[in-house]
C-alpha cells in the first residue's frame, strides 16, 4: 500500500493526548534559575538612571543585567537565512525603550517571588521621549526611534533608519496608469489590517545550561533551531561552535516562534552566571512583547475591461513593523507578490511599499505572512468591482484566474505548472451551493443569509533560498532512521516525512524512525517557515531516499557478487533480477554492522529554484441580524489545492485550523492600544481568539493538481489556509446588507454603523 | 500550612504556602500533563477533575483540594487512550498542548450529558480553546467515541 | 499576582465577619476575579466549610448559598421552570463549563461588575440579597451600595409568577457581553434592568403598563425607547456608546416581546 495520501497517525499522537510530559517546561532541569524581564512603562524612552542594588539584596536573587551589561553589538531576531533581510537593530537591552513593554532589566532567580520582588525594587529612571504611534504618519517624523550609529542593514532592501523607514521598493511591470487609464471599470479602495496575535497555547519558553564542555545548550519552543544558533552566537557575542539548539515538541508557533523572542534572556544569563535558566513567557507577555503581524494599510487600484477582465492592479502597501524590524522587510512583499498574480489577463501592475518603524510592539511572522493582509486588500477590491459591475463575485474570478502552464510576472515571473484553482472554485461552488444563496435571502425574522467569496495562493518555500538537509541510515533489521533539521511544531511534518520516506523506501512508515531537531546532531534547515515543510524537506528526503537506495544496491551486488545494474530492492530484500537470488535487508543491514567498511547511510540537500503556489478557494455564509449588524458564521468551505496530499487527515486539519484563525482575524481579534501606546488587549479575555462555538461549520475539500517539481507532485498547505476568510466574510457582509467593511475585524458595529451611513 | 490530597487515587500530604495554586501543586508533584495557557481564566489548558467535576486548576487554590480528590491525566491513562486514540486517527491533536485539557473535559462530559447534540458538545467544551484544530477534527473524535461508547453500552445490556 | 499569606477555613459566619473587619482580609468566592489582582492578602477567608454551597428550594423562594457556583445555578431545574430558562441564559455564556464549576454567586453579585451577566438578570427578578450583618436587602439596594465589610450570605429569589426574558450580545460567544438586558413583568407591572453599557446594571420599574400579547410592535418599540432612555451609555474597548445605545433598545424591545408572545422576533 501506498503510504502517501493516506490518514496515517501522528507519531507523537498518542504520547500528546495522553499527556506526556514531552514539551519544553516539562522537561527542563528542576534547579533552573527564574528568568524575568522588566518591561518598560513609555513607548519611547531613554533609561537615565537605574539602581538595582535593593533588587540585588533579594534572597533567592542571582543575577541582575542591564543595558551597561550586555554586548553593543546589534542583532536581529528574525529566524532567517543569514544575510537576513531583517536590519540589525536589537540590543539584548537598550538604553533606549521603543515600546511599552521592551526589556529595560533582566532578573534571575531561584524562584518566581523572589524574581517578583526583586523586578519591583528596581529604580529606573527615564526620560520620556515622544512616541510615534500612528503609522500613517511613521516615515520621515521628526522623531527618529532608531538614531543609533550602529545600526545596519545587511541587504539591499530600501532601509533607511533616519527616515523611520524598515524597508521600502516599488516594481513596476507594463503601463499600469496607462491600461487602469483606458479602462471602464475602477476600483480605488484603501483596506487595514491588524496586528493579529498568533495565539499558539503554549507561550514563548526557552531553558538553558552548559554542557560537559562549556558549551550553551539552549532547549527551545521553536521553529528556527539552527537560526537561534546564530542569533545566540550575534547577541551573546561568542562563536557558533559554542553553542547547540535543541527542539522539542512545541506547543503551536504559526511564526511566533520564527523570531527568537525569548531565547537570547536565559542564555545571557547562562552564559554568565554558569546555572541552568528558563523564561516562560505569561501570556500577558507574550500578547505584549513578542511577534504579531504586521499591520498593514493596503491601497487598491484595479481597472477592467467592460466585459469583467481586469487588465491592471495597482497596489500600495504601508506596513507597520513596530519597535523592530523583524520580518518587516520580506513579509510585505507578500501583499503584492502573493495577490496580483491569481488575476491572470493582467497587462500592468505596479506594486510599492513603505515599511516603518514605530513605538508599539515590534511585528513578526504569522501564518500567512503579508499575503494575508493582501489578500484581504485585492480580493475585497475585486468584490468591490464585481459589485460595481453587478457581476457575480465567482464569475469574475472564473474568467480572470490564473491558469495552468502560464507564467506569472507578478510572481517574479515563473510558470505555472500546477494549478487546479479552477477546479477549486467549481468544487467550493457547488458545496456551498452559490448559486441557490448568491446573493442573499431574507430570513423573514429579521436575519438575513448570505454568501462572500474569495481566492488565495501563498508558495512553497523561499525559492534559491531555504534549503533542507536529511540524514538516513539502516540500523540492524533493516530499520531506518530519519533525521532531518525542520522542526514538527504540531504541524505532523515528522510523519508526513516518513510517509514520503515510505514510499521512496518501500516500506511500512513505522519502519522509519524520526529524531528531533538538534543542531549538533540534525543536518541543516532553514527551519519550518514559508510553507517550506512539505516540498522543500519533502523532495531532501525524496533525494536522500534515492542515495540511499544506491548505497543498498551496492551492498547488495558487493554481496550477491553481480553488477550493481543486475541488483533490485523491494522493500524488504535486495536482489538479483537475473537469478532471483536475493538478501533480505535485515540481513544485509546486520552484515552491515560487522566488519563492514561501507556506511548505510546518506544525507542529501535540496533547494528549489521556484517556489509552486498552493491555491484554496473560499466561500463564507453567514447570517446577519438586519436590526444590530451582529453577523454569524454559518458556514465556511474551503476547498485547496496542494498539489498531492501526503496526509489527508493531517492535510484537512492544517486547513480547519488555519480557516478558523482566519475566522478569528476576519470577526473577532484586535489589538487595541491607549493613547500613550499601552496594549488593552493583552490577555486572552480582551483578545478574543474564537472558542469552538465562534467558527460555525468548516467544510474542507481538496482539489489538487500535481507539481511535477514537488515530492510526489505535493505543494504546500501550512500557510495558505489563513487567507479567505477575512476577505469572504466580508463580501458575504456586502451581499447580504450592501456594506464594505475595510478595515479588520468585522464587528456588528461596524456593519451597523455602515448600513445606517450608507443608507 | 499541611494539606492532604487524594492525587489520582494516592494520598498526599504536603505543606504549601496558602497561595500556590492548584496548578503549580499538580505539576510540583509530577503531573505535566497539566498546562497553563493563560492568566485570565480563559483557556481551559488546566483543566482537572476536583470531586469529579472539571475546574480550572490556574484558578484554584490549593488549600481549596484539601481533603478532596483530584484526577489529571496521569491517574487516567487508560481512560485518556481510549478517547485519545479517537483524537489520534482525526489528527485532532496537532501541537496536542491543548490536548489534556479538552481529554480531562470530555472525559467529564461523558459522564454529565446523555447522548449531547453537536450544539450541546460545543457548548460544554467552549471553555477549552484551541489554536490549531479548527475544533472539526475534536468534533468527529468526539462524536465517534461517544457512538462506540453508545453501542459498548447497548450490548452490554 | 495576588499573594496570600494565611488561608483561614472558617468555622462560623462570625468568624468570617470578624476577620473580615481588617482590611487586609478578603473574603474568597471562586476566587477567578481575585486572581488576576495585585492584592497581597494576610488572611484569605474561606467559606466553604459553611455549607453555602447549594439552593434551597420552598414555596415562596429560591435560597441560594453565596458559595453556591455560576454550573450549580445554571443546571438548577427548579430555577429553570420558575423563570423560563432566563438564569441559564444569562449565565452559560460565562468562558466554559470549568471556569463556571469555580465562579461563586456570591462573588459575582458582590462584585457588582459593570459587565455581570448575573446581576442584570437578577435584578429583574424579585431578588434579595442576605447580609451577615445588614440584613435582608434588596438587590437593587444592594447594587448601589459601596462595597463594605460584610458578607453575603446568600441571595433570595422570590417565586412571584413573574415571567421573565434575558438577552445578551457579545463578539464572541464566551465573551463579556457588550450589553445585556433583561425584562419581567408581573401583572402590570414591568421590570427591567441593562448592564455592561459598559455601566453597572440597575432596575427600572413600571407601573401600569397595558401591554399584553395582543400590543402592536410600535407600541412595545415605544416602551423600549423609553427605557432605553432612563440609562446612560458609554464605550470601552468592546463598543461604542451610539451602538451600546441602539443595542439596548433592540434588546429591550425583544425581552419584551419574548415575554409578552412567547417569542423572540
Ligand atoms: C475571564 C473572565 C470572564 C468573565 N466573564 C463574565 C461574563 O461574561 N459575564 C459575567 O456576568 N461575569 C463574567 N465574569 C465574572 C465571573 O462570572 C464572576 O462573577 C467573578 O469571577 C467573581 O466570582 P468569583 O466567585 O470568582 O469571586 P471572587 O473573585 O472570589 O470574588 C470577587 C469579589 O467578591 C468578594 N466576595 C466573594 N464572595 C463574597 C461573599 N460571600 N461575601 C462578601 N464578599 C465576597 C471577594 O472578596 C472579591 O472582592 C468573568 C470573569 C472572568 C475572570
Ligand atoms: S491556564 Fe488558562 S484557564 Fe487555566
Ligand atoms: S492542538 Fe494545538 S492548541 Fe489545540
Amino acid at each position: 500500500m501506498s503510504a502517501i495520501d493516506q490518514p496515517v497517525r501522528k507519531k507523537d499522537a498518542m504520547a500528546l493526548v495522553t499527556g506526556k510530559p514531552v514539551y519544553t517546561q516539562d522537561i527542563a532541569p528542576k534547579d533552573c534559575l527564574v528568568v524575568k524581564l522588566l518591561g518598560s512603562p513609555h513607548a519611547h524612552a531613554l533609561i537615565k538612571e537605574i539602581d538595582i542594588g535593593p533588587a540585588l539584596q533579594v534572597p533567592g536573587i542571582e543575577c541582575i543585567l542591564t543595558y551597561k551589561d550586555v554586548p553593543d553589538s546589534r542583532f536581529t531576531l528574525a529566524g532567517q537565512t543569514y544575510p537576513e533581510p531583517s536590519p540589525y537593530d536589537r540590543l539584548i537591552l537598550d538604553q533606549r525603550l521603543r515600546y511599552v513593554g521592551d526589556a529595560v532589566a533582566i532578573v534571575a532567580g531561584e524562584n518566581e517571588k523572589a524574581v517578583e520582588e526583586a523586578l519591583d525594587l528596581i529604580k529606573v529612571q527615564y526620560e520620556v521621549l515622544q512616541p510615534v504611534l500612528d503609522f500613517r504618519r511613521a516615515l520621515d517624523h521628526e522623531v527618529i526611534i532608531h538614531p543609533e550609529e550602529n545600526w545596519k542593514s545587511l541587504a539591499p532592501v530600501g532601509a533607511d533608519n533616519r527616515r523611520n523607514l524598515c524597508a521600502s521598493e516599488e516594481v513596476e511591470y507594463g503601463d499600469v496608469d496607462q491600461v487602469i487609464s483606458e479602462c471602464e471599470w475602477i476600483i480605488e479602495q484603501t483596506y487595514h489590517t491588524k496586528a493579529n496575535q498568533q495565539v499558539m497555547m503554549e507561550t514563548f519558553r526557552t531553558f538553558t545550561h552548559l554542557d560537559t564542555f562549556g558549551r550553551l545548550v539552549c532547549v527551545s519552543s521553536t521553529q528556527v533551531p539552527f537560526h537561534v544558533r546564530r542569533i545566540l552566537a550575534n547577541a551573546i557575542g561568542i562563536p557558533k561552535s559554542q553553542i547547540r539548539v535543541i527542539k522539542p515538541r512545541i506547543g503551536g508557533g504559526f511564526g511566533a516562534k520564527q523570531t527568537a523572542v525569548s531565547e537570547i534572556y536565559p542564555a545571557i544569563v547562562t552564559w554568565k552566571t554558569g546555572k541552568p535558566a528558563m523564561i516562560i513567557y505569561t501570556r500577558r507577555e507574550s500578547f505584549t512583547s513578542s511577534s504579531p503581524r504586521h499591520e498593514m494599510e493596503i491601497r487598491v487600484r484595479l481597472g477592467a475591461d467592460k466585459e469583467g477582465i481586469i487588465r491592471g492592479i495597482d497596489v500600495y502597501t504601508l506596513s507597520n513593523t513596530g519597535a523592530y524590524g523583524e520580518h518587516g522587510p520580506t513579509t510585505v512583499g507578500l501583499s503584492g507578490h502573493k495577490s496580483i498574480p491569481l488575476y491572470g489577463k493582467v497587462e500592468a501592475f505596479r506594486f510599492g511599499y513603505d515599511v516603518v518603524y514605530t513605538n508599539v510592539m515590534s511585528a513578526g511572522a504569522y501564518r500567512g505572512y503579508g499575503a494575508t493582509q493582501g489578500c484581504f486588500a485585492v480580493e475585497s477590491a475585486v468584490n468591490e468591482l464585481a459589485a460595481k459591475m453587478q457581476m457575480d463575485p465567482v464569475r469574475i474570478r472564473e474568467i480572470n484566474m490564473v491558469r495552468q502552464g502560464q507564467v506569472m510576472p507578478a510572481y517574479y515571473g515563473e510558470k505555472l505548472n500546477s494549478c487546479a484553482l479552477d477546479r477549486c472554485m467549481a468544487k467550493a461552488k457547488a458545496m456551498i451551493g452559490w448559486d441557490d444563496k448568491y446573493p442573499c435571502k431574507d430570513m423573514g425574522n429579521g436575519k438575513i443569509r448570505s454568501v462572500g467569496v474569495a481566492m488565495t495562493m501563498q508558495g512553497s518555500g523561499i525559492s534559491g533560498v531555504d534549503t533542507a538537509s536529511v540524514s538516513i541510515k539502516v540500523n540492524d533489521d533493516g530499520f531506518y532512521s530519519m533525521s532531518i533539521g525542520a522542526t514538527d511544531m504540531g504541524t505532523g511534518c515528522d510523519t508526513s516525512l516518513a510517509q514520503i520516506a515510505a514510499e521512496c523506501l518501500d516500506c511500512s512508515v513505522e519502519n522509519i524512525i524520526v529524531s528531533g531537531v538538534d543542531t549538533d546532531a540534525s543536518p541543516y534547515d532553514t527551519g519550518s517557515y514559508a510553507s517550506s515543510t512539505a516540498y522543500v524537506t519533502g523532495n531532501a528526503v525524496v533525494k536522500t531516499c534515492a542515495a540511499l537506495r544506491q548505497r543498498i544496491k551496492a551492498e547488495g551486488s558487493a554481496q550477491l557478487g553481480c553488477p550493481v545494474e543486475d541488483i533490485e530492492i523491494d522493500g524488504e530484500k535486495v536482489y538479483r533480477v537475473d537469478t532471483d537470488e536475493s538478501i533480505s535487508l535485515k540481513d544485509l543491514a546486520n552484515g552491515a554492522m560487522c566488519g563492514n567498511s561501507n556506511a548505510l547511510s546518506a544525507t542529501e540537500s535540496f533547494s528549489s529554484p521556484v517556489s509552486p503556489p498552493p491555491f484554496v478557494v473560499g466561500m463564507a455564509e453567514v447570517e446577519i441580524d438586519k436590526e444590530t449588524g451582529k453577523v454569524d458564521l454559518i458556514d465556511y468551505v474551503a476547498v485547496v489545492d496542494c498539489g498531492t496530499v501526503i496526509n489527508t487527515n493531517l492535510a484537512r486539519v492544517q486547513t480547519e485550523g488555519g480557516i478558523a484563525q482566519g475566522i478569528g482575524m476576519a470577526l473577532y481579534e484586535d489589538i487595541k492600544y491607549t493613547e500613550k501606546g499601552q496594549m488593552v488587549s493583552n490577555s486572552l479575555m480582551q483578545y478574543k481568539i474564537p472558542s469552538r462555538l465562534d467558527v460555525g461549520t468548516i467544510r474542507v475539500a481538496f482539489e489538487s493538481s500535481y507539481e511535477p517539481t514537488g515530492p510526489f507532485g505535493a505543494k504546500s498547505i501550512g500557510e495558505v489556509v489563513i487567507n479567505t476568510p477575512s476577505p469572504a466574510i466580508a463580501n458575504a457582509v456586502y451581499n447580504g446588507v450592501h456594506v464594505n467593511i475595510r478595515e479588520l475585524p468585522i464587528t456588528a458595529e461596524k456593519v451597523y454603523m455602515g448600513m445606517h451611513k450608507e443608507k | 500550612m499541611i494539606i492532604n490530597i487524594w492525587l489520582n487515587g494516592r494520598q498526599l500530604t504536603r505543606e504549601i504556602e496558602a497561595d500556590l495554586l492548584l496548578i503549580d501543586f499538580l505539576r510540583n508533584n509530577g503531573c505535566y500533563s497539566v498546562k497553563r495557557g493563560c492568566e485570565t481564566s480563559n483557556c481551559g489548558l488546566c483543566s482537572v477533575l476536583l470531586e469529579d467535576k472539571p475546574v480550572l486548576s490556574c484558578s484554584t487554590l490549593a488549600a481549596r483540594a484539601d481533603g478532596k480528590h483530584v484526577y489529571t491525566l496521569e491517574g487516567l491513562q487508560p481512560q485518556a487512550e481510549e478517547f485519545g486514540s479517537f483524537m489520534a486517527d482525526q489528527g485532532a491533536e496537532q501541537c496536542g498542548f491543548c490536548s489534556p485539557g479538552l481529554v480531562i473535559s470530555v472525559l467529564a462530559m461523558e459522564k454529565e450529558l446523555n447522548n449531547p447534540s453537536d450544539e450541546e458538545i460545543k457548548e460544554y467544551l467552549s471553555g477549552s480553546l484551541c489554536r490549531c484544530s479548527g475544533y472539526m477534527s475534536q468534533l468527529r473524535a468526539i462524536k465517534l467515541y461517544l457512538d462506540r461508547k453508545g453501542a459498548q453500552e447497548y450490548e452490554r445490556n | 499576582m495576588v499573594s496570600i499569606e494565611r488561608f483561614v477555613r472558617v468555622k462560623s459566619l462570625a468568624e468570617a465577619y470578624e476577620l473580615n473587619q481588617e482590611r487586609m482580609n478578603t473574603v474568597l468566592g471562586g476566587f477567578m476575579w481575585l486572581k488576576m489582582g495585585n492584592r497581597k492578602i494576610e488572611n484569605a477567608i474561606d467559606l466553604s466549610g459553611l455549607s453555602l454551597d447549594t439552593i434551597e428550594e420552598t414555596g415562596e423562594e429560591f435560597s441560594i448559598g453565596c458559595m453556591c457556583s455560576l454550573r450549580t445555578l445554571e443546571l438548577h431545574e427548579g430555577l429553570h421552570h420558575a423563570f423560563q430558562g432566563v438564569i441559564r441564559e444569562a449565565v452559560h455564556h460565562i468562558v466554559g463549563v470549568q471556569f463556571r464549576n469555580g465562579a461563586t454567586v456570591g462573588g459575582s453579585v458582590y462584585g457588582r461588575f459593570g459587565f455581570s451577566d448575573v446581576l442584570t438578570c437578577l435584578l429583574a427578578l424579585d431578588c434579595y440579597v442576605e447580609l451577615y450583618k445588614g440584613g435582608i436587602v434588596p438587590l437593587h439596594e444592594f447594587a448601589t451600595m459601596k462595597s463594605d465589610n460584610d458578607i453575603l450570605v446568600r441571595i433570595h429569589i422570590k417565586k412571584d409568577g413573574r415571567k421573565a426574558s434575558y438577552q445578551s450580545q457579545r463578539i464572541t460567544r464566551t465573551d463579556f457581553p457588550i450589553i445585556a438586558a433583561a425584562a419581567a413583568k408581573k401583572d402590570n407591572t414591568l421590570f427591567i434592568s441593562i448592564g455592561a453599557r459598559p455601566g453597572k446594571a440597575s432596575l427600572l420599574i413600571k407601573d401600569d403598563c397595558l401591554l399584553d400579547e395582543n400590543s402592536a410592535d410600535d407600541e412595545i418599540a415605544a416602551l423600549a425607547e423609553w427605557a432605553r432612555d432612563q440609562y446612560k451609555y458609554g464605550s470601552d474597548i468592546r463598543a461604542g456608546q451610539e451602538y451600546r445605545r441602539h443595542l439596548a433598545f433592540v434588546y429591550v424591545k425583544r425581552a419584551l416581546q419574548e415575554i409578552l408572545r412567547g417569542v423572540t422576533a
